[in-house]
């Protein structure tokens, strides 16, 4: 595939946290129109990942192009124009609690556009039709429940049509049916704006079931890739203790300690 | 909270804020009185100022008039130099009489102005008022009348 | 010997601390300076601050500033009442209010009441990524989120500190005349005469802008730089009512020697 097919590239990104590695050298590349799933276990890095592509953080070493262009590398007012075509839904929807539904969704039009109100009001209620909670304009975010505010803040984070859509743990904390309420909307709402989306999760089976394309990172770096089917049929250990949560595995169960041996007839000692 | 409660609540801050200001200017204080610019300076000198300051309202007749600007000891003469500014409304004569008052037996010292009699010269920015009497000093006073009363007493036997 | 040592490090480690603080939080006011334009143009967000820090700061001031001035009239009158001259009671109390206690207290009463809450919001939309989000969405949370409610702030403080003096003269008014019975217009004539709008209005009025200033700055600051954890934010709150009062204090200091230095 050539360079144009791809959307986002990262290239041997490192990035240091307080002199703490968090990324070693990640490579990827994400397709065009597709949804990619980041998945890892808690605390290796995959919302800096995020962070990184979206320009809020400055890596210690490689790069983040997307559409071609050094997201480290720009101004302040050329990332801001950028970041008006990306959307992105943090880990528990960081609605504006001082907004109600509506103008949480209005936000970017009013912020970023000059339309009459009739037509942010028009536009806004087309984006709360597609999460289905038109009904809930007038509600303020600390009377929704957990799942309709994850729906609120896609409606927000799709205000203004993006290219590029990334998801910051949509599933944490939701019951089934709304987890698989979020899952379909993501597919959906990618299809429908043609846009690329990029979600950082640690839900396999829900993952496994919409996305196109899963990287593994483990360590501060991609430990293994694949389209769904692919991960399925992989015989790499890390990907099988993943999706079958086993205790252990590549990943071990415990923390580096000393001999436990040594440790408990020690101390029985002093 | 909707938006025109909103705007009607500060509406109601912001015209009770003027009220406030409105009330400290009207009932509870007073203008210096004095337009700085359309008034001319006078000096005078005087023996003893007393408690005189800066800032002392000049008075005419009970009224205020001006008020004094600058205090300094003249090195040669050691008489206190007051200068203070007076509002061009009023004019008086070049041989008027200045005097340094209390108001009340504790109150704050001011510069009394008694108009004189000279109708064809008047004094004029920068002008120098002759006539003056120095403030009245209490413990001066006292001792006066201690003296007084001792004196007395060795006249009647 | 290294207790010594562990103790010139650790007030070392404090001192530096404290200056690095300063420093960032100059550099912050400058940020919030320069990215206000919008935030002053945009009068519906500037409406919402105002209404936030000065309406909801109103009972509290108005029933704080009536209650100082009962207390000033009843003292005031006990003392002035010994030297024979009562009717200067009016005079007292307005001077005292609108020279210190009203500005001072005013500005006092909102670093706790309005302060606090700044820093509270500000913290919790750190906290729960608000700002983060509305980074993301390429709206500047200094211009969108800081500036307006910092002046909202400066705004509110000087109109809540004139009716605080304003609330205090008339409980002075009440206690004097209606209560113990000093002539009521020897209580405002007397006033009235040795009150001067520009010297001592004015000043006092200026004074609570400085305040409103540095009360509004250290609660944005504070919210904006605390830990994004429940404690974090409850810390910044402690911090922004501690240190808005001791900025208080100090630079009501420095501002009374500068105003009414060796006049009458």
């Amino acid at each position: 595939m050539s360079n144009d097919n791809f959307l986002v590239h990262i290239e041997n990104l490192c990035f240091d946290y307080d002199g703490r590695p968090v990324l070693q050298g990640i490579d990827m590349r994400i397709p065009k129109g597709r949804v990619v799933a980041i998945m890892g276990g808690s605390g290796c890095g995959k919302t800096t990942l995020l962070r990184l592509i979206g320009g809020q953080l400055r890596p210690t070493a490689g790069s983040v192009r997307v559409a071609n262009e050094a997201i480290s590398a720009m101004s302040h007012a050329r990332l801001y124009a950028f970041r008006r075509r990306m959307g992105m839904l943090f880990q528990f929807g960081a609605l504006f609690t001082d907004l109600s539904v509506f103008d949480n969704v209005a936000f970017p039009l009013r912020e970023h556009t000059d339309l009459p109100e009739e037509m942010i009001r028009d536009l806004t209620l087309m984006k709360l039709q597609a999460v289905g909670l038109r009904g809930a304009r007038d509600l303020m975010p600390n009377a929704l429940s957990g799942g309709m505010a994850r729906r609120v803040a896609l409606a927000r984070a799709v205000a203004l049509d993006p290219a590029l859509i990334m998801y910051d743990e949509p599933f944490t904390g939701l019951d089934p049916i709304s987890l698989g309420v979020i899952g379909q909307l993501i597919r959906r709402l990618n299809d429908a704006l043609g846009a690329t989306s990029i979600m950082v999760t640690h839900d396999v089976q829900e993952s496994l079931r919409m996305v196109d394309y899963i990287y593994f990172i483990s360590e501060g770096r991609v430990a293994a890739e694949g389209t769904p089917e692919e991960v399925r049929a992989s015989a790499d250990p890390f990907v099988h203790q993943f999706i079958a949560a086993k205790a252990d595995g590549p990943v071990p169960y415990h923390v580096p300690a000393p001999d436990m041996a040594a440790e408990f007839l020690g101390a029985a000692h002093v | 909270m909707k938006r025109s409660v909103l705007d009607l609540w500060v509406g109601f801050f912001v015209a009770i804020g003027i009220g406030a200001l409105l009330f400290l200017s009207l009932k509870v204080s007073s203008f210096s009185g004095i337009d700085q610019k359309n008034a001319y300076t006078v000096s005078a000198r005087f023996d003893n100022i007393g408690g005189l300051k800066a800032k002392s309202p000049v008075r005419s007749a009970g009224v205020l008039v001006g008020r004094v600007t600058d205090i300094r000891l003249d090195a040669e003469t050691y008489e206190a130099l007051v200068e203070m500014r007076i509002d061009s409304h009023y004019v008086f004569p070049a041989d008027s009489f200045a005097a340094i008052y209390t108001s009340g037996l504790l109150g704050d010292q001011y510069v009394g102005l008694e108009a004189g009699s000279d109708a064809e010269k008047r004094l004029a920015d920068g002008g120098n008022i002759k006539k003056t009497q120095s403030a009245v000093v209490l413990e001066q006073l006292v001792g006066q009348f201690l003296f007084n009363k001792a004196a007395e007493g060795q006249d009647t036997p | 010997m290294s207790r010594v040592v562990d103790l010139l490090r650790f007030l070392g480690g404090q001192v530096v601390n404290r200056v690095w603080r300063l420093g960032r939080a100059s550099r912050f006011f400058l940020a919030v300076l320069l990215k206000s334009g919008a935030a002053l143009l945009r009068f519906p967000l500037l409406l919402r601050e105002i209404w936030f820090a000065g309406v909801l700061s109103l009972i509290i001031i108005l029933v704080s500033g009536l209650f100082v001035g009962l207390v000033l009239g009843l003292q005031g009158y006990e003392i002035l009442q010994r030297y024979g001259s009562a009717q200067a009671l009016g005079t007292m109390v307005a001077l005292s209010l609108l020279r210190e206690l009203g500005p001072v207290v005013a500005a006092l009463l909102f670093a706790s009441r309005a302060g606090s809450a700044i820093t509270a919001e500000i913290g919790l939309m750190k906290a729960t990524e608000q700002l983060k989000a509305m980074d993301m969405m390429a709206v500047d949370p200094v211009a969108r989120v800081v500036a307006p409610r910092f002046w909202g702030g400066v705004i509110s403080m000087p109109i809540l500190a004139m009716l605080f003096s304003s609330m205090g003269i008339l409980g002075g008014w009440l206690i004097g005349v209606v209560f113990l019975g000093v002539d009521d217009g020897a209580f405002w004539s007397s006033m009235q005469a040795s009150v001067d709008f520009r010297y001592d209005v004015w000043n006092g009025v200026f004074k609570s802008v400085i305040f409103g200033v540095a009360v509004s700055l250290i609660a944005v600051f504070e919210g904006y730089d605390s830990e994004p954890t429940a404690e974090g934010v409850s810390r910044a709150i402690t911090r922004t009512v501690v240190t808005s009062a001791l900025a208080i204090l100090a630079l009501d200091f420095v501002l009374t020697s500068f105003m009414f230095r060796g006049m009458p």
